[in-house]
């Protein structure tokens, strides 16, 4: 008793340092989370699916497809090109300022989203973008078409311009979890480059890679900000959706259904880190 | 914590129950004084609450009202952009007139964001006093209104107030189509817009599931192509085809993208497109000849106004002689205009510069407004998607 009164105790003074989490966690990721859910299928006090059925009708349907297309171009995009990018930083020596400034300028550029990106592309490529009129000038060639980059198209391209910095950041150190006797040995054993890729280095990377993915998966599904600044006409993605429901002017009373929009997107999210959780759970055995 | 705010407010509540009981008992012992002008503004000298008085009669006359806003010093207003409707002339005019300092917050927001401020703002000195609402907004938060009837209500069209003085029409204007002539060759006709020469140019004014504007953008569309206030979908079917063509422009025009001849085409209300064209003289402003829609904005008051005297003094203000005459500067059609002009009141110089339409003028039902958005909600981001 007395041993384990002490042992409760010591797991309690360790827990403590904590709480602070415990608080933020509470406050703003349950509470809120709780107050989606109940208001996605409570309406004036009584349990009803009306919102929920809403999310299945044209519009919802299609901005949820859109919004799963976005996240996952833009993913798998910025994941390959990240991978590269990040196999040849491996590749330079730890010491070179290269390396370095390459590391620096990826972590600043991978939280570099919302307004600010949406206005450098306006600014670079938009209708009336510093490119945009040099090229006109030069070859007469409209850069901006038709206003593509106020699409869905612009929106996967400015989205896979923040993916691939941080496809860098979370890959590098699976990358660096390579241990060159690996390769040693397989070289000593007679396989060539190519034999040690195949064999060794694509099969240890494959789970890293993949929950690399999803998490740049859950990081496009989420974004709002970039997407709000960029485009004003038909809300094509969720979270557009939701702002229309809770600000429009025109069709009223569509708060609830901004709940119902919000529960989907949490239930998507849930599911692609449930899925990164089991990946990475594999990729850890190795690469540690 | 929602509990422990509860109790922190019931608190509250209790010592000010305290302190008005401590008060009334000061007030008993010297009863043959005069009463007190009350600082608060929460009880103007007949008696009637400043938030409750429905005219300037309940506040003694104009002269009390002026001094009950005064004393109050401040008026929240909300969701009115300086270029707009010549709120930035109107607010410093009213400001210069009473010396009551004016919080203009969010000038960019949305109607419907005016009233999500309320709703969470309230009992809080910030929130707004007035609002000025789209016709779809108005009509569905009129409960959050305090009715009052200002010194000119009379010369108010009925069909453009409510009888309480609810709600009241302020102002309004026609939606109109608004192009650079410098860069893209005249507009004469919505039908125009889909012409090649037009490729990449042609912007509506905010999303028509969003904004008001771009919804009667859409309206005034589909009665030139043969839709109807009951039937927009004829509209929406021109905005795909322009889509289609390359035409339409998903971007949201403002000052800004006029200027800088990124929204060569814009469809707007006639005095927003008109305010451009001080700022670049060859942006030139039709209103489609064949189906004109007119829409009217709404003033009301907050019935939780924080500065409940300041936000009625506002309201005079704006339908007096000289507000009405302000609006029409900002090329609005002010509601009193018909009797202004009648009467001479309305400045001459200005009121030619109103737009003038013949014949029949649309302006649809709040029925046909609600059946219309429920058919854009569904299918306007396929059609220009």
């Amino acid at each position: 008793m007395v041993i384990s009164g002490r042992r409760a105790a010591r797991t309690l003074r360790e827990a403590l340092p904590l709480l602070p989490f415990g608080v933020a966690v509470v406050v703003f990721l349950i509470i809120p989370t709780v107050t989606v859910l109940i208001g996605a299928v409570y309406v004036d006090g009584a349990f009803t699916l009306d919102r929920i059925a809403a999310l299945f009708t044209g519009t919802a349907l299609s901005a949820l497809a859109n919004s799963l297309l976005l996240s996952a171009i833009s993913a798998l995009v910025g994941a390959a090109a990240g991978a590269v990018l990040a196999w040849l930083i491996v590749s330079a020596a730890s010491t070179s300022t290269l390396r370095r400034a390459v590391l620096a300028l990826c972590s600043v550029l991978a939280q570099f989203g919302g307004v600010a990106l949406a206005f450098a592309f306006l600014a670079t490529v938009g209708l009336n973008g510093v490119l945009t009129l040099w090229v006109q000038q030069l070859t007469g060639w409209n850069l901006a078409g038709s206003g593509w980059l106020y699409s869905l198209g612009g929106l996967t391209l400015v989205y896979t311009y923040f993916q691939i910095p941080l496809m860098v950041i979370v890959f590098l150190p699976a990358l660096e979890g390579l241990r060159s006797q690996w390769r040693e040995a397989a070289v000593s054993l007679g396989a060539s480059t190519w034999a040690y890729w195949r064999d060794v280095a694509v099969p240890l990377l494959t789970p890293a890679f993949l929950g690399s993915v999803l998490l740049l998966f859950a990081n496009a599904f989420a974004a709002y900000a970039t997407a709000a600044a960029l485009v004003s006409q038909g809300s094509p993605i969720v979270p557009l959706l939701i702002r229309t429901a809770l600000t429009s002017d025109v069709v009223l009373g569509q708060a609830g259904f901004a709940y119902a929009l919000a529960l989907e997107m949490i239930v998507v999210v849930a599911v692609v880190m449930a899925a990164y959780r089991l990946v990475v759970r594999r990729s850890d055995r190795w690469l540690s | 914590m929602i509990l422990s705010t509860i109790s922190r407010r019931a608190r509250l509540v209790s010592r000010l129950v305290g302190v008005a009981a401590t008060g009334a008992l000061l007030v008993g012992a010297v009863a043959c004084a005069p009463p007190e002008r009350d600082s608060s503004g929460t009880e103007t000298q007949s008696g009637v609450k400043a938030g409750e008085a429905t005219s300037a009669a309940d506040f003694g006359g104009m002269a009390e009202l002026v001094a009950a806003a005064q004393a109050e010093g401040e008026l929240n207003v909300i969701a009115l952009p300086p270029d707009w409707a010549n709120y930035g002339a109107i607010i410093s005019a009213f400001s210069d007139k009473y010396g009551i300092k004016v919080n203009s917050a969010q000038p960019d927001a949305s109607s419907q964001d005016e009233i999500n401020a309320a709703n969470q703002q309230k009992g809080r000195s910030s929130a707004p006093d007035v609002f000025d609402l789209g016709q779809a907004v108005a009509l569905a938060n009129t409960s959050l209104f305090a009715p009052y009837r200002v010194e000119t209500f009379d010369d108010i069209p009925a069909a453009f107030k409510n009888p309480d003085g609810t709600w009241v029409n302020d102002y309004g204007g026609y939606m109109s189509i608004g192009f650079d002539s410098a860069a893209v060759p005249p507009v004469t006709g919505v039908d125009d817009l889909l012409k090649p020469e037009y490729r990449g140019s042609v912007a509506l004014n905010g999303d028509p599931t969003q904004a008001g504007a771009a919804f009667s953008g859409v309206m005034m569309v589909a009665l030139s192509q043969g839709g109807s206030p009951d039937d927009i979908a004829p509209g929406v079917e021109f905005f795909a085809q322009l889509n289609e063509a390359g035409n339409f422009l998903p971007v949201d025009p403002t000052p800004a993208t006029i200027e800088s001849g990124q929204t060569p085409v814009v469809i707007d209300w006639n005095y927003t497109n008109s305010a451009q064209t001080k700022k670049l003289p060859s942006w030139t402003v039709v209103v489609p000849p064949d189906n004109p829609v007119a829409g009217y904005y709404y003033q009301a008051i907050n019935k939780d106004a924080p500065h409940p005297a300041a936000a009625r003094l506002w309201q005079e203000f704006l339908y007096s002689d000289e507000g009405q005459n302000l609006f029409a500067e900002g090329g609005v059609r002010p509601v009193r205009a018909d009797n202004m002009l009648a009467d001479g009141t309305l400045d001459p110089a200005v009121a030619a510069a109103l737009p003038v339409v013949d014949g029949p003028v649309t302006v649809p039902t709040p029925q046909q407004t609600e059946a219309a958005s429920k058919y854009l909600a569904d299918n306007w981001a396929a059609a220009v998607g």
